[in-house]
C-alpha cells in the first residue's frame, strides 16, 4: 500500500488547511468541488479510470440487446472496522464485492458508482489511501468507476467512512446459474481456503497476535468466474463466501433449491493458521467472512474440467472438492465430520461471539 | 495443527470407539459436566458413534447457562447507565434477561439490545483489556462481567490485584463464579439422578488439579475420569469410564495429564485463594448450591460491582414458567423432551440459556435434532 503525501494533491486549500474532513466537505458547495477535484479525480484518472465527477454516468453497453445478453446490476455498501486491515482496505473491498456480486450471476461486470459516507475528523491521508486503492482494484477487476457521491455526517455518527457501490454487468446468452437448477448429484466446489478475511479482521480488532500474521482474501472473482463458466458453461450455481462464511452461502442454496447439502470437512481447505485462531476464540472456519472465495454447484460430469480452470487461475490454485449435493434432509446442511460423525452445519444465530472459556 | 489433528485422527477415534463397544454389557449413563465437551461432542458427530447402551447426558458446565437470571438484569441495568463501560466476554451478549428499559420502556432483554439503545457495551478477550479500557476513560466505571468457573477465575482474579495495585478505582467486576465439585455433589444428590459416571471438565483440573474429586468418587461410588475436549480425548475418557463400570470399580483417573497435573496450577490457585473465597451461590434452572461459587474477599469488596452500584443489589427476577434448562443442566431431561423445544425456543427466540450458549445442551440438539428431520 503506498501511503499518499498530500503534496500531491496540488491544492494548498482547502485540503492543507483541513487535514481532516469537516462538515463542508459534504456541504455541495466549494470545499467539496475541491474535495472531488483534488482527492478523488487525481487518483482515479491516474488509474486509468474516468473521473466521475458527474451525478450520473451514460454507458456504453456492448451489443447489449443485440444477441440476448442480459444486463445485471447490483448494490452493496462497505462498514468496515478498521477501515485498512493486513491484505486491503474498504475501498478495494466496496470494488471487490461488487464485483464479485456480479460475477457470482455469471456477468461480467463493467461499471461501477462510488459513494462514500466521510465522518467529520476522517483525515484526508487514510480517504486518499482508499481512494487510491479502489482505483487500483477497479483497474485490475477491469470494470469503471463511472459516478458517485459524497456527504459528510458528524462526528460520532459514523465509523470513519462508508462506501457504496453499485455495478452493472453483462451476462451472455446461455449462461444462468442460479439456486433453482441445482441438482442432486451436484458436486461443491471451493477455490481455496476459507476464514481469512473474517480472522485477519477479527485478530485486529481484538489485538490478538499470532504466529504467521492472516491476511485478509479480498480480490475480485470476475476473472475466475469467466473461466469457470468457459470451461463448463452449464455451471448451475455461484455464491461469494462474504458475512456468514461458506455455512451461510450454503445453506441458502440448500434453501432456495430446496435440496439437502452434504460438506466432508476434512476435504475443505482451511490455512493452518486460521484453524488455530478459530479454535483459540471457539468459532468455526465455515462461519467466518471471505472476501475472495466462491461456493461453485457444478454437475458432478463437469467437476473434473472446472477444477483444473480454477487450478490454471491464480485465484483457485488452491480450489476443492468440498462435497455434494443430496435428495436427502432438503435444505439442510450436514456436515460430515473427520471421525466419521455427521453434524447439521447451520447458520451463526448473529454475529460471531468469541467465548469465554 | 498437529497437535489437535492428532486427536481428531479418524482411525484412531474408531479404534477408541470399537473397543467401547466390546467393552460395554449393559446401558450406562454418562454425564460431560463441561459445555465445551457437550459441543466438542456434538460438533464431531461422536454421540451417533457410540453404542446403543451408551447414553450421553449433558451437565452444567456451561457458564453462560447457569448464570443466574437476576445477574443477567444486574449486568443489563448496569450496562444501561450513561456512567457505565460494561465489557463482558462474546458470549454473554445474547443471554436474554427481565430487565425492562427505564428510558424508553421498551424491552431490553440482553447486552446487545441494551447497546443498541444507547448502553456503552464492549466485547473484550481477557479482564485485562478491561482494566485497559478503565485506564483509559478515568470518568467512567468500568465493569468487567467476571463469569465462569475455575478456568476464568484466575485470570479475572488478577485483573482485581492489578486495579488494586494500580489504584484503578473506576474498575470493578460483576462477580458470577461459580465451580465444579459442588455442582457433582448437587447432581449426585438429587433423588432423581440417573448418572453412574462422570467426564470431569479436563480444563478444570489444568488449574485445581485432581485432588477434590476423589472424596466424591468415594462417597458416591462413582468412576470420574479427567477428559480432555478433542473426539480422541473424549472418546477415551468414555472409554475409561465404561471399564470402571463394568468393572464395578470408583476411581478418579486422569485422561487428560497431558496438560492437567494431578496437582493442577499452584500460581493460579494462589491467585483464586488470594482474592476470592467460596460462596452459596445460585445457578441458573438449578438454585442455590452451598459453597459452589466465589465471590471477592473482604480485601476486595471495594471491586465489587454489587456494592459499588447498590441499587442492582436487591434485583429480583422471574424466570420463564416454560423453560425447563435446569432439569436439562441437571441431566434429568433431554433437550428436546422440552415442550418448548424448537417451538417457542429456538437460537434466535431463545427461552432460556442453554439454548443461546453456543455451548449450551438445548442450543447443540437443535442443531443436532434437525438432521433427523
Ligand atoms: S429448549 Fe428452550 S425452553 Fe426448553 S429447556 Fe431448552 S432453553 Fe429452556
Amino acid at each position: 500500500m503506498t501511503t499518499i503525501n498530500l503534496t500531491n494533491f496540488v491544492c494548498p486549500l482547502p485540503l492543507r488547511r483541513y487535514p481532516q474532513i469537516v462538515m463542508g466537505h459534504g456541504s455541495g458547495g466549494q470545499m467539496m468541488n475541491e474535495l472531488i477535484e483534488h482527492l478523488f479525480a487525481p487518483v482515479f484518472a491516474g488509474a486509468g479510470q474516468p473521473v466521475p465527477l458527474s451525478d450520473a454516468a451514460v454507458l456504453e453497453l456492448p451489443d447489449i440487446l443485440a444477441n440476448g445478453s442480459r444486463l445485471a446490476f447490483s448494490a452493496d455498501s462497505f462498514v468496515v472496522s478498521p477501515a485498512i486491515f493486513p491484505g486491503g482496505d474498504i475501498g478495494s473491498l466496496a470494488v471487490h464485492g461488487t464485483v464479485n456480486d456480479l460475477a457470482m450471476m455469471g456477468a461480467q461486470p463493467l461499471y461501477l458508482s462510488a459513494s462514500f459516507i466521510l465522518e467529520e475528523g476522517l483525515s484526508l491521508e487514510t480517504l486518499g489511501q482508499i481512494v487510491q486503492s479502489m482505483a487500483a482494484a477497479a483497474q485490475i477487476a477491469g470494470v469503471r468507476i463511472v459516478t458517485g457521491d459524497t456527504k459528510v455526517v458528524e462526528r460520532g455518527h459514523g465509523d470513519g467512512l462508508y462506501i457504496n457501490t453499485n455495478g452493472v454487468g453483462i451476462l451472455p446468452p446461455g449462461i444462468n446459474p442460479t439456486p433453482g437448477r441445482v441438482t442432486p448429484g451436484d458436486v461443491l466446489l471451493v477455490n481455496g481456503p476459507l476464514g481469512d478475511h473474517g480472522i485477519a479482521i477479527m485478530s485486529l480488532r481484538a489485538g490478538l497476535q499470532f504466529e504467521t500474521q492472516i491476511v485478509s482474501d479480498s480480490a475480485p472473482l470476475n476473472g475466475l468466474a469467466a473461466e469457470m463458466l468457459k470451461a463448463c458453461p452449464d455451471l448451475h450455481a455461484m455464491r461469494d463466501l462474504t458475512r456468514g462464511g461458506l455455512a451461510a452461502a450454503a445453506n441458502e442454496l440448500a434453501r432456495d433449491a430446496n435440496v439437502g447439502l452434504e460438506i466432508e470437512e476434512t476435504a475443505v481447505p482451511v490455512q493452518l493458521a486460521v484453524a488455530g485462531a478459530c479454535e483459540m476464540l471457539g468459532l468455526d472456519p465455515l462461519h467466518v467472512a471471505n472476501e475472495g472465495k466462491l461456493l461453485a454447484i457444478v454437475p458432478a460430469g463437469s467437476a473434473e474440467v472446472v477444477l483444473a480452470a480454477m487450478h490454471n487461475h491464480p485465484l483457485g490454485q488452491q480450489a476443492a472438492l468440498i462435497g455434494r449435493v443430496t435428495e436427502t434432509h432438503p435444505g439442510v446442511v450436514v456436515g460430515r465430520t473427520a471421525i466419521g460423525g455427521q453434524r447439521v452445519i447451520d447458520l451463526p444465530a448473529g454475529e460471531l461471539l468469541p467465548r469465554i472459556c | 495443527m498437529k497437535y489437535l489433528d492428532e486427536y481428531r485422527d479418524a482411525p484412531v477415534v474408531r479404534n477408541v470407539l470399537a473397543e467401547i463397544k466390546r467393552t460395554v454389557t449393559r446401558p450406562w449413563t454418562l454425564m460431560e459436566v463441561c459445555g465445551g465437551q457437550t459441543h466438542s461432542i456434538i460438533r464431531h458427530g461422536l454421540d451417533q458413534l457410540l453404542p446403543e447402551q451408551i447414553e450421553l447426558v449433558h451437565g452444567p458446565g456451561c457458564p453462560v447457562c447457569v448464570t443466574p437470571l437476576e445477574l443477567i438484569d444486574k449486568a443489563l441495568v448496569l450496562a444501561a447507565r450513561p456512567d457505565v463501560i460494561f465489557t463482558s466476554y462474546g458470549d454473554m451478549l445474547r443471554v436474554p434477561g427481565t430487565f425492562v428499559y427505564a428510558k424508553t420502556g421498551t424491552q431490553a432483554n440482553d447486552l446487545f439490545s441494551v447497546k443498541s439503545q444507547g448502553g456503552d457495551v464492549r466485547i473484550v478477550y481477557s479482564p485485562l483489556d478491561a482494566l485497559k479500557i478503565a485506564r483509559e476513560n478515568p470518568y467512567k466505571t468500568v465493569v468487567f462481567f467476571a463469569v465462569g468457573f475455575e478456568t476464568t477465575a484466575p485470570a479475572n482474579g488478577m485483573a482485581v490485584q492489578q486495579a488494586a495495585r494500580e489504584g484503578l478505582d473506576n474498575f470493578c467486576v460483576l462477580v458470577s463464579h461459580v465451580t465444579v465439585p459442588p455442582a457433582i455433589t448437587a447432581i449426585m444428590e438429587a433423588p432423581e439422578t440417573r448418572v453412574n459416571g462422570f467426564l470431569a471438565a479436563g480444563h478444570v483440573c489444568t488449574i485445581m488439579g485432581v485432588g477434590e474429586y476423589r472424596p466424591l468418587a468415594e462417597k458416591y461410588r462413582i468412576p470420574i475420569v479427567v477428559t480432555g475436549f478433542e473426539p480422541l480425548d473424549l472418546a477415551y475418557g468414555i472409554l475409561n469410564v465404561v471399564k470402571q463400570l463394568e468393572a464395578g470399580a470408583y476411581e478418579v483417573e486422569n485422561a487428560y495429564a497431558r496438560t492437567a497435573p494431578n496437582q493442577g496450577n499452584l500460581a493460579a490457585q494462589k491467585v483464586i485463594n488470594e482474592v476470592f473465597e467460596a460462596c452459596d451461590r445460585a445457578w441458573r434452572g438449578i438454585g442455590v448450591i452451598p459453597q459452589s461459587g466465589y465471590r471477592l474477599r473482604e480485601k476486595y469488596v471495594k471491586f465489587d460491582a454489587e456494592r459499588r452500584f447498590p441499587d442492582v443489589g436487591a434485583m429480583q427476577s422471574i424466570e420463564s414458567d416454560i423453560c425447563r434448562s435446569g432439569e436439562v443442566l441437571q441431566g434429568l431431561l433431554k433437550p428436546d423432551q422440552c415442550p418448548a423445544f424448537g417451538k417457542q425456543c429456538t437460537p434466535l427466540t431463545p427461552l432460556g440459556a442453554t439454548m443461546v450458549s453456543s455451548e449450551g445442551a438445548c442450543a447443540a440438539y437443535y442443531k443436532y435434532g434437525r438432521i433427523q428431520d
